[in-house]
């Protein structure tokens, strides 16, 4: 087992992808992701990776560049974030489709307009529906971990993989990691042999027409893939802890044993979330925290699972879905509890939109207001918090 | 000349390879003249080649599943990207033969099929990136001079004059109102080893075109004029003579331009009337005398443009 | 509706609808697009190619004496054989109803 160095998250993550043996990284550069190609771009120019660094004119031909290689047979990786993202926004739906094992990290930034570089979920959750498996990282050496899991999920499932990690808050923070020895990533994530690819000595037609008498089958086929790389996940989750001892799964839970109330969150807020929790949990308040780890697919059992007998549900979300009844976790959380037995209250927060501060006395207040939704009807759908009237 | 074209001699009618790279059975219109460019491009580039198609005509007549007519390794991911496409696969085969997953000895081709509007419009920033990049591929040009899958809309490659749904000959504005988009001197300007036009009409020129873009070390690039009897009105029949009327009306000049050099492989001292190349389509039907007049001051224009070029580096095939 | 017209259950597709079998259009048909045939008159005929090398339809295949035959399987009647066939040796003939 490696020693812990420290590390900002982006120039770990990069040795990380460096340690995969990726062929080919085609990427534009935009914040936060920026340190992420940067580094590689130096690994590749100093001859310590062997891989082609292709510095594509946008993000939509860092997509299709990755579309081109990993249909070819090539172990591919880009980065993006924000409008990068929706700059290759279709090529999304046509990676997952063609099933190809891309793997990319988002740095997760919010949209224009107004433009603002600072951090929050409302990129990645436009993707929601692309068939990508979609993770998302706590901490730097989550995120380091996510990324050798990442190829191994991705090139098993054959299913493209994006890995979220929050911009500035996590890409640009110095963190203790441990690396995998050399020999155990190899062990964990053996060189890529796909079946089908754009080889001359066995041609195949790849984006052919899907006409009406088809395209529900592909998509009924697609879908298929994208759950059963559940237990993918899972498993490489399982293997991963064998070979290092950390242990990950789909839903991470805080202090939930005997919770009356929860919180959900994603991503790097939830060490402050936690924080909150040990202050209320000294009060005697029995509250606990959930934070999906795996967003898509989404990972139903083990959600119903972790939520235990809580009353009331307060879920925090990073992004907006306009005119919607709620934030994306919000609306997704809703549904996945309609059809169980377990009907907990839900109250949904939207919360530190780009970058805006959620501290710690923010969370007690979620916890409050979740707290009071146990007795009392909420009177909104969805709050966006903090907003200054 | 070049190294890597010295040993290559041509093709002729009695040596043409007999590999086809792609099947009947497909569903272009009867007469198309942009499906018979890639019949012939691959017969010149032979089996070990893969090719990218954008959206557009060739992937919709030749991919309805669950029927392909690729013999060859082929992907269509989206409009305006198979230049971006095309280059990650040929870096992904550099790579790959590199770390000795692909035999060093093969070599691939990767060849780009893209129309017009995915070349001229949307794709051209890719176009412009895969070429700056230097990789070493293929990109043809299929330009019948609208979008023609949709249902024959302008692109900035549609004539001045013409009509199409866009740019309909109206009561006031008679078609198309810009002149054809410089596309070869755009293409030109990145510095590629190779850019030539070839037209279906000269399938032999066609075919070495595309075999020495495949030769040179870096993008080979070939703009094909393409008619489309179904866009452009002519019957099925006149459509390979459309094309070489273009030509030789200097509308169309077949010419190329290695490292920057330029060559005109066919000159054309006596053009053939420019109204012969209209009066087969109807496309063109509506023309006044004064549209007329300004098109062949312009092509003129244009073409002794081209030629005091070629004059400039004294070479003349 | 049958197989070959894409309807096939969803677990039978192959991962991304990749089509495995190469240049399998060959199986479709496209020679009842046809109004006009091409008919060949071999006593003219100098066979040189030119409508093999032209046809967009693929159909002219070389028989063993040397002649270019067209398969009217695929042939849609486009003409352009017998447009630029230099020898006139092919003509467009009306199909019988």
């Amino acid at each position: 087992m490696g020693k812990k160095v420290a590390k900002e998250v982006s120039i770990a993550i990069a040795d990380a992808v460096a340690q995969c043996k990726v062929d080919v990284i085609s990427a534009y550069p935009i914040t936060p992701q920026t340190h992420i190609v940067e580094h590689l771009a130096e690994l590749v120019n100093n001859g310590e990776l062997d891989a082609e660094y292709m510095p594509v004119e946008s993000e939509h031909a860092a997509m299709s560049a990755c579309i081109g290689a990993a249909a070819t047979g090539a172990r591919t990786f880009t980065s993006t974030a924000a409008q990068g993202l929706l700059l290759m926004y279709e090529n999304l739906f046509i990676a997952s489709a063609f099933r190809l094992p891309i793997v990319m990290v988002i740095a997760n930034r919010s949209i224009s307009a107004p433009i603002s570089i600072w951090n929050d979920h409302s990129d990645v959750m436009t993707m929601r529906d692309s068939g990508w498996i979609q993770t998302f990282a706590e901490n730097g050496q989550e995120a380091v971990d996510l990324i050798y899991h990442a190829y191994k999920v991705a090139e098993k499932a054959l299913l493209p993989v994006a890995v979220n990690i929050d911009g500035f808050t996590l890409s640009h923070v110095i963190e203790p990691i441990e690396f995998l020895d050399q020999k155990l990533v190899d062990k964990y994530v053996p060189p890529l042999r796909m079946k089908y690819k754009l080889d001359p000595k066995k041609p195949i037609t790849m984006g052919a027409i899907g006409i009406p008498e088809i395209y529900t089958e592909a998509k009924k086929a697609q879908d298929e893939a994208l759950k059963a790389s559940y237990r993918i996940i899972v498993n490489a989750w399982k293997e991963f802890e064998k070979l290092t001892g950390r242990k990950y799964q789909p839903v991470e839970t805080y202090k939930m044993e005997d919770a009356e109330i929860a919180l959900i969150i994603m991503g790097s807020l939830a060490e402050t979330a936690m924080n909150a929790v040990d202050l209320l949990r000294k009060k005697r308040k029995k509250v606990g925290l959930l934070r999906f780890r795996l967003w898509r697919p989404f990972p139903m059992k083990d959600f119903i699972r972790a939520i235990g007998k809580v009353k009331a549900i307060g879920v925090i979300d990073r992004a907006v879905s306009h005119g919607s009844t709620g934030g994306p976790v919000g609306i997704e959380v809703r549904s996945a509890l309609y059809q169980s037995n377990k009907r907990p209250k839900i109250i949904n927060f939207i919360a530190g939109l780009s970058g805006r501060d959620v501290t710690v006395e923010d969370f007690i207040e979620f916890f409050e207001k979740t707290y009071e939704a146990i007795s009392k009807k909420p009177k909104f759908s969805y709050e966006i918090y903090g907003a200054k009237e | 000349m070049r190294a890597e074209l010295k040993k290559f001699k041509g093709f002729n009618l009695k040596n043409l390879p007999e590999f086809e790279g792609f099947a009947p059975g497909h569903r272009a219109c009867q007469g198309c003249g942009t499906v018979l460019p890639v019949k012939l491009a691959l017969k010149a580039l032979g089996p070990n080649t893969i090719a990218v198609s954008t959206t557009g005509c060739i992937e919709i007549i030749s991919t309805p599943f669950p029927y392909t007519s690729w013999k060859i390794p082929w992907i269509h991911a989206a409009f305006e990207n198979a230049a971006s496409v095309a280059s990650g696969i040929e870096a992904a085969i550099k790579v790959l033969k590199r770390k000795g997953k692909i035999s060093k000895k093969q070599k691939i081709n990767v060849v780009v099929f893209a129309g017009d509007g995915a070349t001229f419009d949307i794709g051209l920033q890719f176009l412009s990136g895969a070429l700056e990049r230097g990789h070493d591929f293929i990109y043809i040009c299929l330009d019948n001079e609208a979008y023609m899958n949709t249902g024959v809309q302008r692109s900035a490659a549609t004539p001045y004059g013409a009509h199409t749904t866009t740019s309909p000959a109206g009561k006031v504005i008679k078609g198309q109102i810009t002149w054809k988009k410089n596309l070869m001197g755009i293409v030109v300007a990145h510095n590629i080893p190779y850019a030539a036009t070839a037209s279906p009409a000269f399938p032999i020129d066609l075919m070495n075109k595309v075999k020495k873009a495949s030769l040179v070390n870096g993008p080979g690039f070939i703009h094909v004029l393409s008619p489309c009897p179904t866009g452009w009105g002519c019957k099925s029949e006149d459509s390979i003579l459309t094309a070489k009327l273009a030509v030789e009306t200097r509308i169309f000049p077949l010419y190329e331009v290695i490292d920057g050099k330029y060559i005109l492989n066919r000159k054309i001292d006596k053009p053939k009337p420019i109204e012969e190349y209209f009066k087969l389509q109807r496309r063109f039907r509506h023309l006044t005398p004064e549209q007329i007049e300004y098109i062949k001051k312009r092509v003129d224009e244009e073409y002794e443009k081209l030629v005091k070029l070629c004059e400039c580096f004294g070479v003349e095939s | 509706m049958p197989k070959d017209q894409g309807l096939v259950s969803w677990k039978e597709l192959a991962p991304g609808m990749f089509i495995l079998e190469p240049g399998n259009s060959v199986k479709f048909k496209t020679g009842d697009w046809r109004a006009y045939k091409p008919v060949l008159d071999k006593e003219k005929c100098i066979k040189c190619g030119i409508c093999y090398t032209l046809c967009p339809d693929l159909c002219y295949k070389k028989d063993k004496d040397g002649y270019f035959i067209p398969d009217l399987y695929y042939c849609k009647g486009c003409g352009v054989c017998a447009k630029h066939c230099p020898k006139g040796a092919i003509t467009m003939v009306l199909e019988e109803a």
